[in-house]
């Protein structure tokens, strides 16, 4: 039975009606759809803004080494199911651009091989836009021997450009911190 | 134009002579109904439902923050778990979470939207605009009875495994993993969220139903410049529906595929990141509230208008600051996350834009109170709920103004005064704005009037017990008391009575809101087609109380001098 009240409903009407109805049913998997979009973007956003303290990659310093100190920390968590100790680097005080290198020591503590990685970021956020590093042991996956310990090098520079940034204008400290998790690709 | 011939027979409870189609009867009539007025009612009736849940579970929030220490959730717990000592009192303080999270989900998507946005909009929208009902009444079927499954699903979370040994879920509304992933491996989340889905499906396809509507069959001369503001109201927050309940549905899902197939979109273990859930959860969060709000905004118009005999004043103006807060509502969102480590900038963005949306904001009340003024106002029971409604709200929207700066944020995040605010938007702006159509629409959608002093009654019982219960929480935020907490200190214990006072008193009020709808029924007295007078100037005023069960078979030419 056609209840669509209407004696008023043309088929014209009724055409527009779907027509319309069917643009907005679009509206809305695009919605949907642009949500699924967001987490590759936001990634991106995060990478080339250093939004979140996101670090960044660079192969070298270009724009060399001014007076203002810096002292950078480094910390360290490790999810409770990787089998590893890991212990950070000690602080480190240096003028901004001088491009430092420092060592994790990371260890199975485990009778089996076991592959790790890490996520980091730093903190202030704001400064994850002028943290630059140029080898981290974090690019790759790690497989540590049973028992093994391994030295795990990070070179990096602070971007002197951030002396001209206001928001960071009182830092005289950033942080590093690594998480690191048993990788899926080997199981734990 | 009155249909006066047929008030006798539908005051009787018959539905006039079909002449068009055979009037289906009994739970027919409901169950496979496709009639936009018969779907609205059950709207309301389910809105009605939802609204005492949400409220007794409230009532148990209140009990327990009576007085400092654990009252009753750790007997509660006792009871449902059958544990003792310790062990009853930690699963107590999950099950306050429980409920609170419960309480909130129960309001948002069962109470406040299907009264307004599935009650009023469908009952009066089509009717306002010369409509013989809505674009497609089967899918405004559907999405009627996706709502009680979906309301079932949230009952249903409360009692099945959340965290490890405890149940339900505790996450609050806004469900931010890790908490609600790993925090929550039982499957409570999952009833939540696939509750969420449901009522996400059927806002959406309400949306596209009254949009349609409004957009197509609008009556010969009905522009949308003269179109009745509460029929704006419904299809900005419609549009809004559309383009933010997506998002939460996709957010959503990703959650559920993280927590059950492995997936890590908010898990920093495979690279994800749970800041992002949040930005996506108030995308979808802040328009929200919006649609929570905007058809009390039109409601409100219509009765302020109505009972100042005048029309509204500034009705241009009325539209588009609803168009201009919709818009604005959508690129304000991280002024819920000023706590997540913004960088100055992106604050004072947040903030600069936030404090834009006081503008349009403050051209409706200016204009509600324009209308009013040299009105020839008379103080009926919907225009007491509406004053109420602008005074509230108003009260709300400056501790808005407030929380907008970051830097007070800082120190109200998340603490009693963020409750008090949002309760004053919502529990007592919106809420009013529902029982003041409620009251404003009640001799048309039943054809009988209500006892006048028993409506101002439970408007004076109401408007003393939620103030009693929310204002005192700006002095608890104030001072420092977070919100989403079994206990709390000593200090905190003077205004946190005061505040159960207050709901006690609610309760009450609600008492005389039953005892006033049932005495309505009783006494049947007839209201006629239009009981407000000369104000009452839309279309549904020129119906029989109630309305034919079709309408407008001929349709009504708006000519140019018609008031909106």
């Amino acid at each position: 039975m056609a209840d669509l009240s209407t004696n008023l409903d043309t088929p014209d009407q009724a055409k527009r009606n779907k027509r319309m109805a069917s643009s907005l049913g679009l509206v809305a998997v695009g919605m949907v759809g642009l949500a699924f979009a967001s987490v590759p973007l936001y990634q991106l956003f995060c990478q080339v803004t250093g939004f979140g303290g996101t670090p960044q990659i660079a192969a070298e310093n270009p724009k060399g080494v001014i007076a203002r100190e810096m002292k950078v920390r480094f910390d360290v968590n490790v999810d409770k199911r990787l089998p590893w100790t890991v212990k950070a680097a000690a602080p480190i005080t240096d003028q901004i651009g001088k491009v430092d290198t420092v060592n994790y020591i990371a260890t199975n503590n485990s009778d089996k091989p076991v592959t790790g990685v890490a996520t980091f970021n730093v903190v202030p956020d704001k400064a994850g836009i002028y943290f630059n590093k140029i080898e981290c042991f974090c690019f790759t996956e790690q497989t540590l021997q049973p028992g093994e310990s391994v030295e795990m090098p990070i070179v990096f520079f602070v971007d002197p450009d951030l002396d001209e940034n206001h928001e960071l204008a009182t830092i005289k400290e950033i942080t590093l911190s690594y998480t690191f998790y048993a990788s899926d690709s080997e199981g734990s | 134009m009155a249909n006066t011939a047929h008030l006798e027979a539908q005051a009787t409870g018959h539905d006039h002579a079909s002449h068009d189609h055979h009037t289906p009867t009994g739970w027919r009539r409901w169950v496979y109904s496709t009639n936009h007025k018969d779907i609205g009612i059950m709207y309301l009736v389910f809105s009605i439902i939802a609204g005492v849940i949400g409220g007794l579970l409230s009532g148990a929030m209140r009990l327990e923050l009576q007085e400092p220490g654990i009252q009753i959730f750790h007997g509660l717990a006792a009871m449902a778990y059958g544990l003792e000592g310790d062990s009853a009192i930690d699963a107590g303080k999950h099950m306050f979470n429980v409920f609170v999270s419960a309480h909130a989900l129960i309001m948002v998507f069962f109470t406040v939207m299907p009264a307004t946005m599935g009650g009023f909009a469908n009952y009066f929208a089509p009717l306002m605009i010369g409509a013989p009902d809505t674009a497609f009444p089967r899918i405004n079927n559907i999405a009627f009875w996706l709502l009680p499954p979906a309301l079932l699903l949230t009952v249903l979370s409360m009692f099945f495994e959340g965290p490890s040994g405890m149940l339900g879920f505790g996450g609050g509304w806004t469900a931010y993993p890790p908490l609600a992933t790993s925090g929550h491996p039982g499957p409570s989340t999952d009833f939540v969220i696939f509750s969420l889905h449901v009522a996400g499906v059927s806002s959406i396809l309400g949306a596209i139903n009254l949009i349609t509507t409004i957009l197509n069959m609008r009556a010969p001369g009905m522009t949308l410049h003269k179109m009745p503001l509460f029929a704006w109201s419904v299809l900005v927050t419609a549009f809004l529906l559309l383009l933010a309940l997506p998002v939460l549905a996709g957010a959503i899902t990703m959650m559920l595929t993280d927590r059950n197939f492995g997936t890590t979109f908010f898990n920093p273990e495979g690279g994800g990141d749970p800041i992002l859930y949040q930005h996506l959860f108030w995308f979808f969060g802040h328009p929200e509230v919006y649609i929570m709000i905007l058809p009390g905004f039109g409601i409100i118009s219509h009765i302020v208008a109505t009972f100042s005999r005048k029309p509204v004043f500034g009705y241009m103006a009325m539209a588009y600051a609803m168009v201009a807060i919709g818009f604005v509502g959508f690129v304000v969102w991280a002024h819920h996350m000023y706590t997540t480590g913004l960088s100055l900038d992106v604050q004072r963005y947040f903030v600069a834009a936030t404090m834009v949306i006081a503008v349009p904001t403050g051209v409706k009340i200016f204009s509600w109170i324009a209308t009013m003024w040299g009105g020839s106002i008379t103080f009926r029971t919907p225009m007491l709920w509406a004053i109420g409604f602008i005074f509230l709200f108003t009260v709300g929207g400056v501790t808005g103004v407030v929380l907008a700066n970051a830097g007070a944020d800082r120190a109200l995040h998340d603490t009693y005064y963020v409750v008090a605010h949002f309760h004053y938007v919502l529990s007592l702006g919106a809420v009013f704005s529902i029982f003041a159509g409620w009251y404003y629409w009640f001799p048309k959608m039943f054809g009988y009037m209500y006892s006048e002093f028993l409506g101002k009654l439970h408007f004076w019982v109401m408007f003393v017990g939620v103030n009693l219960i929310f204002f005192p929480q700006h002095f608890l935020g104030l001072a420092g008391m977070p919100r989403r907490y079994v206990d709390y200190p000593d200090a905190f214990a003077l205004w946190n009575r005061v505040s159960s006072i207050g709901y006690y008193i609610t309760f009450v009020a609600l008492v005389i809101f039953f005892y006033a709808t049932w005495e309505a029924v009783r006494k049947k007295r007839l209201a006629g087609d239009n009981p407000w007078g000369d104000g009452a100037t839309t279309l549904e005023w020129t119906l029989s109380s109630p309305p034919p069960f079709h309408q407008f078979t001929t349709l009504p030419k708006i000519d140019s001098k018609d008031a909106h």
